[in-house]
């Protein structure tokens, strides 16, 4: 059997210190959840080929596995690399069907069309939704949103950018489905931020 | 001595917080989404651990799933650090994790608790976990899952409400004194587990973000910080806590949680702080009760 | 003045040296080595390797002295371990047709292909205690058979050529295979899933429940089909291959029960199926589940269900033993807070009750006076 060729980037750039590296990372993203609309820090554990940004590939990282499906977007399947470095590196299927996806991973969230078409989980089991890391360029420098819900005293705000078109209205309908639903992750270049389905979306006055 | 053979090295090599890494991805995947949908029993594929189940198993490996080297640890059962079940997860941790173990509660990043919530306040940053023995408010009115998972899917909470209406009927009052059933963010019902009514309070709106893990039952939930979290009750017979007519015989702490001590075979007895670290805090900054020593500030348990 | 009781940790070290010189016993008799346990005592082993998930007589055996021989002990150390190992991969599915038979019974022939093999069976044996045990007198080397060759075709498929037993039921052959020690249980739950969870059931549990079955809560005129105890090969799919290597043999016992069914508008009269297979020899353990296993059949065949042992939820919830004896036994972790809770309420609502009790006694005593 002949391995198909690939770069080297596609066996590299994974977690040196996986047990330490996808702790650090987790409790980052738990503490983005647990706090909607708060910044954490992720640390730089993961190299991964272009476009994907690495706080995203250290989420992926930290989360996926061969239990996992993964949906990519359609400016993650230009090439094959990042196809390959989540696959070599978590084990997990990458699937093109976004109701099958336990994560989604998105580079161009301004094409991102519809946030519905993801597994948005039963009334009975409404955990079995899919997850949408939505890569950034920034957290703050965008159009801010006004948040409220679980975990946020009072009102917080983000201002990511770029976002999916029509989001405020997306996010809305997300939310009229609750419990069911999917969760926004916000990965930006060294930071993570959160949205669950739980957070509520203020209409601010720009 | 002996060489350990092959077969002590292989058992003994566990990974950091003893579960391995495929296990904590599936428990922290469980632990998002519990946190996403606050009050909501995610399903997850509890282990067997190297504790029995029913004593902590979901706890620990919630915390097992969390916790990082640069955590600190403090586990209570009771309120306290000292009972043997506390003693002996702090260990578990302390050798598989190598990380800081305290007492005192605002030192502690991740504080694993059964029956109670400690009555310093927590602050923001601190996790809270939950051991759980049996996760299901509605499981006792209703033993099938397929029942109550529907009624958790209709929001039918009938049941209960029934349930502690009986109670009134039948007392003059909600006879449910630990365990008590909460509403969490306006939609779902949920167990705080066993602790005592008089800490349903500090639920709500915690800085602190509370998982509960239950390792039997397989199911794992998440209130986070700044949440509703509303104990039931009808207008008529408002839900009330427990309120008791001495201080602490220790430390003369008052508002807290208390322990009764039977002292001797005649009728004797006391009632001190159940959270030990609270009541020796107090006693380390000169509060004194009846029933303390003369010494002031002198740590008496210490020799013991 | 009042000293606190503390020391929990100095406690609890010694109560665990105290427990390791009671399970060493008297330290004039030589210690247990695990090849006595494995070879004397392997029924045992057996039912550990079974129940605790786990085909490793050697840990298996280590886990039963470690547990001062307590069964339910070992099978939750075998777990705990278990649940720590890596995962390669997954076997094929093992084929017990092909299986090199130690022990073959069928009660409803009398004589089949393969022929009945009565192996090492208590069956038959008088249950008279032989003080000759006692010792380690030489024993006569037993008789052993030399392999025909022939194929010791199931008894179930014999009446399948027939079409007199349903088919074995058909599950969705693209689904993947459960795995109950990776996924939470869910119901109504699947047939694989079933099987795994009663096959690392309690023995004791699915034999009492077998035996309600056989009392009328919900009965199923079972016939034993086939028994069979012998090693199969375990074999592993090589992607890189492209086919299938044995990598071991185990020793497993199945038990086919045939039961009766009347059929219906849909199927014509036949027999149907409950399955039991279960690591080792553990015959008992193996007729009880396939008895469980048909009783659970019952919502899938349309039958009425009326009794414990029919109700997957009651069974399969139930039937873990580490689960169980975890659960119990927990009640031996202090409670008192709890207890407090309770204690404070009882006495109020004494004080009540007796409050109302002499008020009720005052204004009767007071009517009484007024009456007079």
């Amino acid at each position: 059997m002949t391995m198909a060729p690939h770069s080297s980037t596609v066996y590299e750039g994974g977690f040196s210190d996986p047990v330490g590296a996808s702790q650090a990372v987790f409790r980052a993203l738990m503490n983005a959840i647990a706090r909607p609309g708060s910044i954490h820090a992720v640390p730089h554990v993961t190299t991964p080929p272009a476009p994907l940004m690495a706080s995203a590939s250290a989420l992926i990282a930290t989360l996926a596995d061969a239990d996992t499906p993964v949906w990519l977007d359609p400016a993650l399947t230009k090439t094959a690399a990042v196809r390959d470095w989540i696959v070599f590196h978590t084990g997990a299927p990458v699937t093109d069907q976004r109701s099958e996806a336990s994560f989604a991973l998105v580079a161009a969230p301004q094409n991102l069309s519809a946030l519905n078409g993801f597994a948005l989980g039963s009334q009975e089991f409404p955990d079995r939704s899919t997850s949408v890391i939505l890569q950034v360029s920034t957290l703050t420098g965008g159009t801010r949103l006004t948040l409220e819900g679980p975990g946020i005293k009072g009102q917080s705000s983000l201002a990511p950018d770029p976002m999916p078109q029509h989001f405020a209205a997306q996010w809305m309908a997300n939310r009229a489905v609750f419990p069911r639903g999917i969760d926004l992750i916000l990965a930006a270049p060294g930071s993570v931020a959160a949205m669950p389905r739980s957070t509520r979306l203020i209409r601010s006055e720009a | 001595m002996n060489a350990p053979d092959t077969q002590t090295q292989n058992l003994a090599s566990y990974n950091f917080a003893y579960l391995d890494e495929q296990t904590k991805r599936m428990i922290r995947r469980a632990i998002l989404k519990g946190i996403a949908i606050p009050g909501y029993q995610v399903p997850f594929a509890s282990r067997e651990m190297p504790m029995p189940y029913g004593w902590g198993t979901g706890g620990v490996q919630v915390t097992a799933a969390i916790i990082g080297r640069d955590d600190v640890l403090k586990v209570i059962d009771q309120g306290a650090d000292d009972t043997t079940n506390a003693v002996s997860i702090r260990a578990f941790f302390a050798k598989t994790a190598g990380v800081a173990t305290t007492t005192s509660t605002p030192d502690a990043s991740i504080i694993q608790t059964r029956h109670r919530i400690p009555e310093t306040p927590l602050h923001a940053g601190q996790v809270l976990v939950y051991q759980v023995p049996i996760p299901e408010p509605l499981r006792f009115l209703e033993p099938r899952e397929t029942e109550t998972r529907k009624m958790h899917a209709l929001e039918e909470y009938g049941l209960m409400h029934v349930k502690l209406y009986e109670d009134i009927a039948r007392n003059g009052r909600i006879a449910t004194t630990y365990a008590y059933p909460v509403k969490v963010e306006g939609r779902y019902v949920m167990d705080p587990s066993p602790t005592p009514k008089f800490d349903n309070p500090k639920m709500h709106q915690s800085e602190a973000l509370q998982l509960f893990g239950a390792g039997r039952e397989k199911r794992i939930y998440a209130i986070p910080p700044h949440t509703d979290v509303v104990s039931l009750d009808f207008e008529d017979h408002p839900f009330e806590i427990q309120h008791f007519d001495q201080p602490c015989a220790l430390c003369g702490g008052e508002q807290v949680y208390l322990d009764e001590v039977v002292l001797d075979d005649h009728g004797g007895r006391m009632f001190v702080c159940s959270d030990t670290h609270h009541c020796e805090s107090r006693r380390a900054d000169g509060h004194r009760g009846a029933l303390l020593g003369d010494e002031p500030g002198q740590d008496k348990e210490a020799m013991a | 003045m009042y000293v606190a009781v503390k020391g929990g940790e100095a406690a609890i070290a010694n109560a665990h040296r105290l427990l390791a010189a009671r399970r060493r016993g008297d330290a004039q008799v030589p210690g247990l080595t695990l090849e006595q346990i494995a070879g004397q005592l392997s029924l045992a082993v057996d039912r550990v390797m079974g129940e605790g998930s786990l085909y490793d007589p050697e840990l298996a055996a280590l886990a039963i002295k470690q547990a001062r021989g307590d069964l339910i002990e070992a099978v939750f150390l075998l777990r705990a371990y278990r649940t720590t190992l890596p995962r390669f991969g997954h076997s094929e599915p093992i084929d017990t047709g092909e299986m090199i038979v130690e022990r073959r019974i069928s009660a409803i022939y009398k004589d089949l292909p393969g022929g009945q093999l009565l192996g090492p069976t208590f069956d038959y044996t008088h249950r008279l205690l032989d003080p000759a045990l006692a010792g380690d007198a030489p024993l006569e080397a037993p008789e052993t058979g030399v392999d025909t060759g022939e194929k010791v075709t199931r008894v179930s498929d014999i009446l399948g050529d027939e079409g007199l037993i349903e088919d074995d039921p058909v599950t969705d052959s693209k689904r993947p295979v459960a795995d109950i020690t990776r996924t939470p249980m869910e119901f109504p739950m699947q047939r694989d899933a079933r099987l795994q969870t009663l096959a690392r059931g309690d023995e004791g549990f699915l034999l009492a429940l077998a035996y309600s079955t056989q009392r009328g809560y919900a009965r199923s005129h079972p016939f034993a089909g086939e028994i069979r105890i012998g090693e199969v090969d375990v074999e592993v799919m090589i992607p890189e291959l492209g086919f299938a290597v044995v990598i071991g043999r185990v020793k497993l016992t199945e038990c086919q029960m045939v039961n009766q069914f009347q059929g219906s508008a849909k199927t014509p009269p036949q027999f149907t199926r409950g399955y039991g297979l279960v690591f080792g020899q553990a015959e008992r353990k193996a007729m009880a589940m396939s008895l469980c296993d048909r009783a659970l059949r019952a919502a899938e065949l349309g039958e009425d269900i009326t009794a414990p042992a029919q109700d997957e939820e009651f069974v399969l919830s139930h039937c873990d033993n580490v689960q169980s004896t975890g659960f119990v036994e927990h009640l031996k972790l202090p409670h008192y807070v709890d207890f407090q809770a309770e204690l404070d309420l009882v006495r109020r609502m004494r004080a009540e009750h007796f409050a109302s009790a002499a008020k009720a006694d005052d204004e009767t005593d007071v009517a009484k006076e007024a009456a007079e």
